[in-house]
């Protein structure tokens, strides 16, 4: 494992393939109590939510994760790559660092075409071949309703197009192993989808969220409270027949968005999810 | 005493940046903060009432900022150097983006702002290019891809540069600009500082106040439309 991490070796490094797991090691909380958890392990495929209050360090944790936190950021956690303290590379430069972080905040500000705007990233990334570009477009509209064209502009998409092509983005072009999503909920895409997505291309995945539904879909969840982890919960199945619920909830609430988008009125006198 | 002079655009982050080269060393050295601006700056007082560092501004008014800067500072290294301090930050006013106020003997920080578009590191030259550092804020708000094409396009402009991103309002990823702090030397002479590179010119008619259009109407070093070089133009 160790000649992974030898300056110079970066093509061993990149290749995503080359990521087992990655690790959190314990920090504190914000009155510098230890967090009681031996370590956390992420694996390709993992889905895992953080939750917990405003202000309890959701966010904080996965900038944790995102900057590969070695004992040196607020919380003192450190974040390990197959065991180890990850190269210098594989943490500053954006296009070989195994993370994409993508929040409520990232936008997409280049005014260009989609096709453009991907073909930019792709130029980038030194990689060929012209069908990638079309491959992301197709991945992205299965996480949105509203059709992504590749002549559109960027600036012109809606906040769920936008966070759709940027998932799709991460998964094809940037190829990262683990994506973060800081409270995508709010952005009208297919929580669902994107998980199956990214479990098929055995990504591992982080949403921070509120949404019942993603931390339901989770494999594990991280609870926060002040600033440190209090508890790692594994359902392990228990929770099946309210996930179900949620998800038929969550179906139901989507009909009657889109009914009302399309302008009707809801006169029904009861309904069951 | 180290020093540090800080040049970016404005609203690229210096302050923050600087906030955050405070709080990581504050309990390990003296801090002392000046900044140079055209009209108003509030970063002094800022940094003062939550630092309780010496801090002070110099207004530029008239003159190039850097021009102001280069002026004031061997004074200003005198005053820091008689508060015994260790770290010396300098920021600079950040105006036309031509600005290149780094002098040896000093860490040369360059802050760029992520959201101003991908093709501003190529419009901007020596303020990047007579940098160490260049740290790239505001990447939280970017997508991948842009973030990713900012950093190519710094490159092209200065390859050897030391590149951080960071979002600077939390300091995330700064580990390495800290690092760079460290092992920054003391000033050895301050008698033998000088600037790097050459700021933008400073001498002629329009900056004692002639405001005919033209170069025939001035004097001193004009330019013409056509004819790329520089020409001295006595009276």
């Amino acid at each position: 494992m160790q000649t992974y991490f030898q300056p110079g070796l970066d093509l061993v490094i990149m290749s995503p393939g080359t990521i087992s797991e990655i690790t959190i090691l314990p920090g504190h909380d914000k009155h510098g109590n230890p967090e009681q958890f031996d370590q956390i392990v992420i694996r390709p495929g993992d889905t895992i939510s953080i939750v917990g209050p405003t202000g309890s360090g959701k966010t904080a944790f996965i900038n944790d994760i995102e900057v590969f936190a070695c004992d040196d950021t607020a919380t003192g956690r450190t974040v390990l790559v197959n065991g180890e303290i990850p190269a210098e590379e594989f943490v500053r430069d954006p296009s070989k660092k195994p993370i994409a972080l993508i929040t409520q905040n990232t936008k997409c500000l280049a005014d260009m075409t989609v096709e453009a705007f991907l073909a930019m990233h792709v130029r980038a990334r030194k990689m060929s071949g012209s069908a990638i570009v079309a491959e992301t477009i197709d991945l992205a509209n299965q996480f949105t309703g509203e059709q992504i064209q590749s002549g559109c502009r960027i600036t012109a998409l809606s906040g769920g197009q936008t966070r759709s092509l940027m998932v799709a983005d991460a998964v094809l072009i940037s190829n990262a192993p683990l994506i973060l999503l800081d409270e995508v909920e709010n952005a009208g895409i297919f929580r669902e989808k994107v998980i199956e997505v990214l479990k098929d291309h055995d990504k591992s995945v982080i949403f921070v969220t509120h949404d019942p539904l993603v931390s339901l879909l989770s494999d594990r969840r991280v609870v926060m409270r002040h600033g440190g982890v209090e508890k790692i919960l594994e359902p392990d199945g228990r929770e099946m027949h309210i996930r179900e619920m949620v998800a038929r909830m969550d179906l139901t609430l989507c009909r009657f968005r889109e009914r009302i988008r399309a302008g009707e009125l809801l006169t029904e006198k009861g309904f069951t999810v | 005493m180290k020093l540090i002079i800080i040049a970016g655009p404005p609203s690229a982050g210096k302050t923050a940046v600087t906030r955050q080269i405070i709080r990581h060393f504050i309990d390990k050295k003296k801090c002392a903060f000046l900044k140079i601006d055209v009209v108003r700056a509030f970063e002094d007082e800022e940094l003062r009432d939550e630092f309780h560092i010496p801090a002070r501004k110099i207004y530029s008014g008239d003159l190039c900022p850097d021009h102001t800067g280069i002026m004031v500072l061997k004074d200003a290294l005198s005053w820091a150097e008689g508060l015994g301090t260790d770290i010396f930050i300098v920021e600079s006013a950040g105006l036309c983006l031509r600005c290149s106020p780094y002098v040896t003997q000093s860490l040369g920080i360059v802050v760029l702002s992520s959201v101003s578009g991908m093709n501003s590191p190529l419009k901007m030259g020596p303020m990047i290019s007579l940098a160490d550092v260049a740290v790239i804020t505001k990447t939280d708000l970017v997508s991948q891809s842009e973030k990713e094409v900012f950093r190519e396009k710094t490159k092209e402009v200065a390859p050897a540069i030391d590149i951080i991103e960071t979002n600077a309002i939390q300091g995330t990823g700064l580990r390495y600009l800290m690092r760079s702090i460290d092992a920054l030397a003391d000033i050895v002479d301050a008698n033998t500082i000088m600037l790097r590179g050459i700021p933008p010119l400073g001498v002629c008619t329009i900056c004692i106040g002639k405001r005919e259009i033209g170069w025939q109407n001035h004097f001193g070093v004009v330019r013409k439309l056509d004819g790329a070089d520089d020409i001295f133009r006595g009276d």
